[in-house]
Parts: structure tokens; C-alpha cells; sequence
């Protein structure tokens, strides 16, 4: 059977909001256990890093394009380029060679 | 009306700061189209209507966490799996809500600490702990109102163009969003060596657990929350986070 899109999008909603709000809420002094600040560091690292590779590169037509993204990707964001335009390095080199393929 | 004495808010503050937030929030709000428009093209391959897409983005503000939800839409995952994995997939944001919590006026009314929660995100984080004392909730609203609208809008037009667009485009959009996830992750790397190494073994160790039996029979979400989870806590026993250094996490 065929789970409901609109509990899908409330469970989404309720849980993002729910992480949001709460410390905001709640916490009025400074966070003290060390792991627990080293692991809310390091999530947002891993989390990203690991949905990034290897699925960028099955997200274009061709394995190739897909690694050149994520290569550009990563000097762009480097050598300080900020969000809008790393994204939009990755959406040109890909344009680019998909075009001669 | 006592809390607004007790608050220190004038009228022109507020006027001021909410005028600041609406300008640092063009620019956000216009990569947030671009990057939202891809994201719409997954939740089109999953099967939402632009109505949901809209309402989706409206409501939950999230690159990472929607991509993933997605993806568990379309895999038909359990309501369990899709509460645990945006659990994980927005985890940064309980990082960044806690670092808030330490830079609020302590009188700030409940509504506004409500209303700032709405739309915590990498970037509007970023411009408002970028600012100096003191957050002011009127600089966040002023942000907020000009980038959440066009997230949204931009997902409604990802699910309605995604198919006109020729493949060749669409393929090239949609690597848009990985674009945001390696702009936020690389600049910490760079003066980090620590996060450097941790990018590298992610990758490794993602590459891998999509090759190793058992392991790779789990779906993307639930192996990135495993992945998350494991090289986290390994990373947090080995390299203690130093608490001196917490205004980093800030960048």
C-alpha cells in the first residue's frame, strides 16, 4: 500500500521545525558535555559529504560529467567562491560537456 | 506591552534591522532559487505535485533534509524512516539553533524565539550571527521574508518546468544542489585539517557501503544516517571538538 504524501510532508515539517525551535527554545546556558558538542559539530560535515559522493555522480547523464562537477565544485569552494556561484560552477561545467557528448 | 520596555527595541531598530535583513537576504534568495529548482526536479521524480513541492519547501527550509525526504517518498519508506532521517539530514540545525540560544537578549519574548526558529538555515544563520551583540529577531524577519518565498517558488517551478527542459539542462541543474552541499563543506576544510580528513573518509566510506553486500541492500537515507552516526561519534571521541574554538562553528 501506498504511503500518504501529505503525513510524508507533515513528519518532514513537524521534525525540521522541531529541531529548530527546541534548543532556541529550551537552552538558556551554554551546552557543557564535550562529546555531544564535538558530535553537533561534526554532523553537518558527514551528513553532507556523505549525501554528496558518490551520488553526484549518477545525478547527470554521465558518470564523468557528474565527477567534473564535484572537482569543480571543490576548487570553486576553495578558492572562496561563495555558495551561489560554486552552485552555479558545477551546473556550467556539466552544461559544457554534456553539450560535446 | 511590558516585555517591549524590558526589551530594548526601539521602532527605528526594528525598522532598521528588518530593512538590513531584507537586503543581505537577496542574494540568498536568489541562489536559493536556483539551488530549490533542482531540488524541485527531485521532488518531481518522486511523484509530488508542485503544490506539495511548494508546500514542502514552505514549511521545511531545508536543502539536505527535502532531498532526502524525497528520495524516501519515492522509495515508499516507512513514516519511522522519514521522521529518523530528517532527524539526521537537519541535524546542523540543532547545532546551529544551540549556538543561537547563546547569542539571544534573555528577555527575548517566546514568539519571537517561535517565529526565528522557522527558518534557521546554513545561510540566514550565517548573515545573523555574522552580525555583531546581540541577535536581533527584526534582521532575521527581514531575511526570511524576501529568501523563504522564493525557496519555495523555486521548488513549485522545479516540479512544473523539470520535464520542458531538455535533459541535457536538467542534468546540469541538478547538480546544483551538490554545489551547495560542497560550498558549505569545503571553506571549513581549508583551515580545518580535521574536517579535511573527515570529508575524505566520508566519501570513502560512502562509495564503499554502496558496494558492500548487506550494507549496500539499505536504502540511500538509511545509510546515510548510519554513515552520519558512526563516522560522528568515531570523529567525536578521536578529535575532541575544543569548546574555545566554538565560534567557528558560527561560519
Amino acid at each position: 500500500m501506498k504511503n500518504n504524501v501529505y503525513i510524508y510532508i507533515f513528519i518532514m515539517a513537524a521534525v525540521t521545525y522541531a529541531i529548530r525551535v527546541l534548543p532556541l527554545t529550551l537552552i538558556r546556558k551554554q551546552i557543557k558535555n564535550r562529546f555531544i558538542r564535538s558530535f553537533l559539530y561534526y554532523v553537518p560535515y558527514v551528513t553532507l559529504a556523505v549525501m554528496t559522493f558518490p551520488s553526484i555522480l549518477n545525478a547527470t547523464q554521465s558518470p564523468y560529467s557528474g565527477a567534473a562537477a564535484l572537482i569543480i565544485g571543490i576548487a570553486a569552494a576553495w578558492f572562496g567562491f561563495d555558495l551561489f556561484k560554486v552552485a552555479l560552477s558545477c551546473c556550467g561545467i556539466v552544461l559544457i560537456i554534456e553539450l560535446f557528448q | 506591552m511590558n516585555k517591549k520596555t524590558q526589551y530594548h527595541l526601539s521602532l527605528t531598530d526594528k525598522k532598521t534591522a528588518f530593512l538590513n535583513g531584507l537586503r543581505d537576504g537577496i542574494p540568498i534568495g536568489l541562489g536559493y532559487l536556483a539551488v530549490s529548482f533542482s531540488l524541485g526536479i527531485t521532488a518531481k521524480n518522486a511523484g509530488l505535485t508542485a503544490f506539495q513541492g511548494f508546500i514542502v519547501s514552505f514549511f521545511c527550509n531545508a536543502s539536505a533534509g527535502e532531498y532526502v525526504g524525497f528520495t524516501l517518498i519515492a522509495a515508499g519508506a516507512t513514516y519511522l524512516e522519514m521522521a529518523i532521517a530528517t532527524l539526521i539530514a537537519n541535524a546542523r540545525y540543532l547545532l546551529m539553533s544551540c549556538a543561537m540560544s547563546q547569542r539571544m537578549q534573555n528577555e527575548t519574548p517566546l514568539y519571537h524565539r517561535l517565529l526565528m526558529a522557522c527558518d534557521i538555515t546554513d545561510e540566514l544563520f550565517g548573515i545573523a550571527v555574522a552580525r555583531p551583540g546581540y541577535l536581533n529577531p527584526y534582521y532575521t524577519y527581514g531575511a526570511v521574508v524576501i529568501a523563504s518565498p522564493l525557496w519555495a517558488a523555486g521548488t513549485a517551478l522545479g516540479v512544473v518546468a523539470g520535464n520542458v527542459l531538455p535533459l541535457r539542462l536538467v542534468s546540469a541543474l541538478g547538480v546544483a544542489l551538490y554545489g551547495m552541499f560542497i560550498a558549505i563543506i569545503i571553506p571549513p576544510a581549508k583551515t580545518n585539517k580535521i574536517i579535511a580528513g573527515i570529508i575524505i573518509i566520508c566519501f570513502v566510506l560512502s562509495y564503499t557501503a554502496g558496494h558492500i553486500p548487506l550494507i549496500s541492500e539499505f536504502s540511500d537515507g538509511t545509510r546515510t544516517i548510519i554513515l552520519t552516526v558512526v563516522i560522528s561519534a568515531a570523529a567525536a571521541v578521536l578529535f575532541p571538538y575544543n569548546a574555545d574554538e566554538s565560534k567557528e562553528v558560527t561560519q
